[in-house]
């Protein structure tokens, strides 16, 4: 392989590095195998919790495995082992291809992993033994927040140096990429900081309420979407539909999504103006999404033949309907009329669980599927029928929890209101809670055949044949075709 | 400017987060800055609940050990601290909402509707609202039930309350199974909730309507009856 080559469009003339110049894949591998070890961590821990609802936790009275423990373990898991393991080892797979430069520093990549694993799996033992913070999805302790800060720092300077150093004209991945990485850091230094040292209160509530909402639309949001406006057009060797919708995608998260923070605490002691504030600019959000589900699924057309044939392509655009599902049911939710009956209740927790798992777990397993058999250095994987079993089971059981904790919200909310006795509504949601844990083993199934899958291609990767299905772009050209 | 590095870096990077900042976050503060947050001091002033002093005269060596000062503003005071430590640390805030909404009939299950001026103090820094009831709201719990209620409920919530899928913690009692220093704390804690308004104290089934105590077949009984 050549160490560089040149590409031409008219007059330009564009030095193309070699992709393994440019892409640390070693990194990228050890990122996603992290963020599976603490997927499953996360999902054992929430699965757990749910047999606890069943009055059937099998660890009961062992002050270490208190479920309300596990249960902070479970969300923080899932947004600080899984989600942020996979962003950062996507991001170092993107960003280089995209900018044709190297992240910062190869060391200070490594350093990252080491330090972020680090916080994560002190984040675990900090929780275990009881040093939470009284910040819901921040409960890191609080000793552990400037590194994590700290390490938020070092991951803005090792990515952002690519991107300025970039020439030309930026492509839209690189937008949300840029937004995203100034995002994170102020969003957690706020969430975690400002409630804790300088105000209490009501007003410590309206902080907590941006920093839930920020986590998920300011931080998983716009990476996960960059990456998506990465990977799509690669995949469908096209180009996103509109350009002009790109720009008010991303224009409109930018200035109404930081909006929404007090939407969690409707008719509380927060000052009513503000709260309709953050309910007309969630509705607004709904709009902005509107358009960018338009432009990729106008990108799609023509080619829907992919949803069958290629599965990145219907991890990414299932995961897009659960976005659209999840911002639509944002949208009528957040109103008083719903807030009146839903809140508090699983309603909620199926709508967190759509976006967290349907959405953005979807889009990980998209493009580690993806990307897997080339990090692994085979030619396809080693079952092409077990990726099935992994869609298939994930989706089915995403759709089965979503609607079973939607309707036992409805069931809870309607009987609270109707001054039903609390004992009676407990014993009501007991069948819910019990297809609820059902729907998870069958994620944990899903997630079974997607292990073995990576093992048997990990083991078997000299003797794979290509399953028809792009393992990985080739290098260097691919690249151009979103440049 | 809407594709430049600087454009995205200043204006949707640092303006909209610090403009959102501003409304979402930084309005209610100044909203209520100038009510000065309650310190412990402040807190333990009216001098202690009666559930408190309950605890020492029901366990007295146990809390001469665990408190050695006796029943003090000081002792009650670290015993609140404790006590929301705990409430925090095993997740107690992810399962009970401490907001009483003027909605859906929630002032008539746990009593009046929850003020700002109510969270101004140093144990709702930060607040605990929470998000989500799998166990009713606390926020209006003080007195509601005996100090022997909880001792047995948070040893084990079936021996109380048959349908609960609240978890256990036999590790807030000692070897003699009485509630240990965290115990105490807990219980002093969750007994504090709701404290300091007039109605207080709401001993059990004499709240404002005691829903609790009725079951949903009997409310809706009382309501045919009242032609509603």
């Amino acid at each position: 392989m050549a160490s560089a080559s040149a590409a031409t469009f008219g007059s330009l003339t564009i030095e193309t590095p070699a992709h393994r110049d440019l892409v640390i894949e070693k990194l990228v591998l050890w990122h996603f195998l992290f963020s599976l070890t603490f997927l499953i961590v996360a999902m054992l821990a929430g699965w757990f919790f749910s047999l606890q609802l069943l009055q059937a936790y099998p660890f009961a009275g062992i002050e270490h495995l208190s479920p309300g423990r596990w249960r902070m373990i479970h969300t923080n898991g899932v947004a600080y082992g899984f989600i942020a393991n996979a962003f950062l080892g996507a991001l170092h797979w993107a960003i280089p291809r995209l900018t044709l430069q190297k992240v910062a520093s190869k060391a200070l990549s490594w350093f990252i992993f080491f330090a972020w694993q680090f916080v994560v799996l002190a984040t675990v033992v900090g929780l275990i033994m009881g040093k939470a913070q009284a910040v819901e999805w921040g409960e890191t302790p609080i000793f552990i927040d400037p590194l994590a800060i700290a390490g938020l720092i070092l991951v803005a300077i090792n990515f952002m140096t690519p991107i300025l150093r970039s020439k030309g004209p930026m492509y839209v991945t690189l937008w949300y990429f840029i937004a995203g990485l100034v995002w994170t850091i102020l969003v957690y230094a706020m969430g975690n900081y400002l409630p804790q040292f300088f105000v209490g209160g009501a007003a410590s509530g309206a902080l907590i309420g941006l920093f839930i909402h920020d986590l998920v639309g300011l931080f998983v949001t716009p990476l996960g979407w960059g990456l998506m406006y990465y990977f799509v057009p690669i995949i469908l060797k096209k180009p996103i539909w509109s350009h002009g919708l790109s720009l008010v995608g991303f224009w409109g998260l930018a200035f109404f999504y930081p909006l929404n923070g007090i939407h969690h605490f409707l008719y509380s002691p927060i000052p009513m103006f503000l709260q309709y504030g953050a309910v007309i600019s969630t509705i607004a959000v709904e709009l902005v999404v509107t358009t960018v589900i338009i432009n990729f699924f106008a990108t799609i057309r023509h080619r829907g033949d992919m949803l069958r044939t290629n599965m990145p392509i219907r991890w990414f655009y299932i995961g897009m309907v659960f976005y659209f599902t999840t911002c639509l049911q944002c949208a009528m939710q957040v109103t008083l009329t719903f807030q009146k009956i839903i809140h508090f209740t699983d309603w909620v927790v199926g709508h967190s669980h759509l976006v967290m798992f349907g959405v953005f777990g979807f889009w990980i397993m998209g493009f580690m599927t993806h990307l897997f058999p080339r990090l692994l250095g085979a030619k396809g994987w080693y079952r092409a029928g077990w990726n099935e079993w992994h869609f298939w089971l994930m989706g089915i059981s995403m759709l089965v929890m979503f609607f079973d904790l939607v309707f036992a919200g409805l069931v809870q909310g309607f009987m609270w209101r109707d001054l039903a006795s609390w004992e009676s509504t407990t014993v009501a949601s007991g069948p819910f809670w019990f297809v609820r844990t059902l729907s998870g083993l069958g994620m944990l199934a899903g997630m079974g055949f997607f292990l073995a899958n990576i093992a048997m291609t990990a083991v078997h990767r000299r003797t794979i044949e290509p399953t028809g299905q792009p393992a990985g772009e080739s290098s260097g050209g691919a690249t151009l075709a979103t440049a | 400017m809407f594709e430049s590095k600087a454009g995205i870096i200043l204006i949707a990077g640092l303006f909209m987060f610090a403009l959102a900042f501003v409304v979402m976050g930084l309005l209610p503060w100044l909203i209520y800055l100038d009510k000065p947050e309650q310190t412990m001091e402040d807190l333990v002033a009216g001098g202690v609940t009666a559930e408190f002093v309950d605890l020492a005269e029901r366990f007295p060596a146990q809390f001469k050990e665990h408190f050695p000062d006796g029943v003090t503003r000081g002792s009650y005071a670290s015993a609140l601290e404790r006590g929301r430590d705990i409430y925090v640390a095993e997740g107690c805030w992810h399962c009970h909402s401490q907001q009483v909404r003027p909605v859906s009939n929630e002032d008539l299950r746990f009593g009046p509707v929850s003020h700002a001026r109510e969270y101004h103090n140093v144990l709702q820094r930060p607040v605990l609202f929470g998000t989500r009831r799998v166990g009713p709201d606390l926020i209006r719990e003080a007195a509601r039930r005996s100090n022997d209620w909880h001792v047995a409920h948070f040893f084990d919530p079936v021996l109380v309350s048959p349908t609960s899928v609240m978890p256990t913690y036999p590790w807030l009692y000692d070897d003699e199974d009485y509630p240990n220093r965290d115990g105490m704390s807990l219980i002093a804690y969750v007994q504090w909730l709701g404290s300091w308004l007039p109605e207080y104290p709401y001993f059990q089934g004499e709240g404002p309507m005691g829903p609790t105590e009725r079951s949903g077949d009997e409310v809706a009984l009382a309501r045919e009856s009242e032609g509603s």
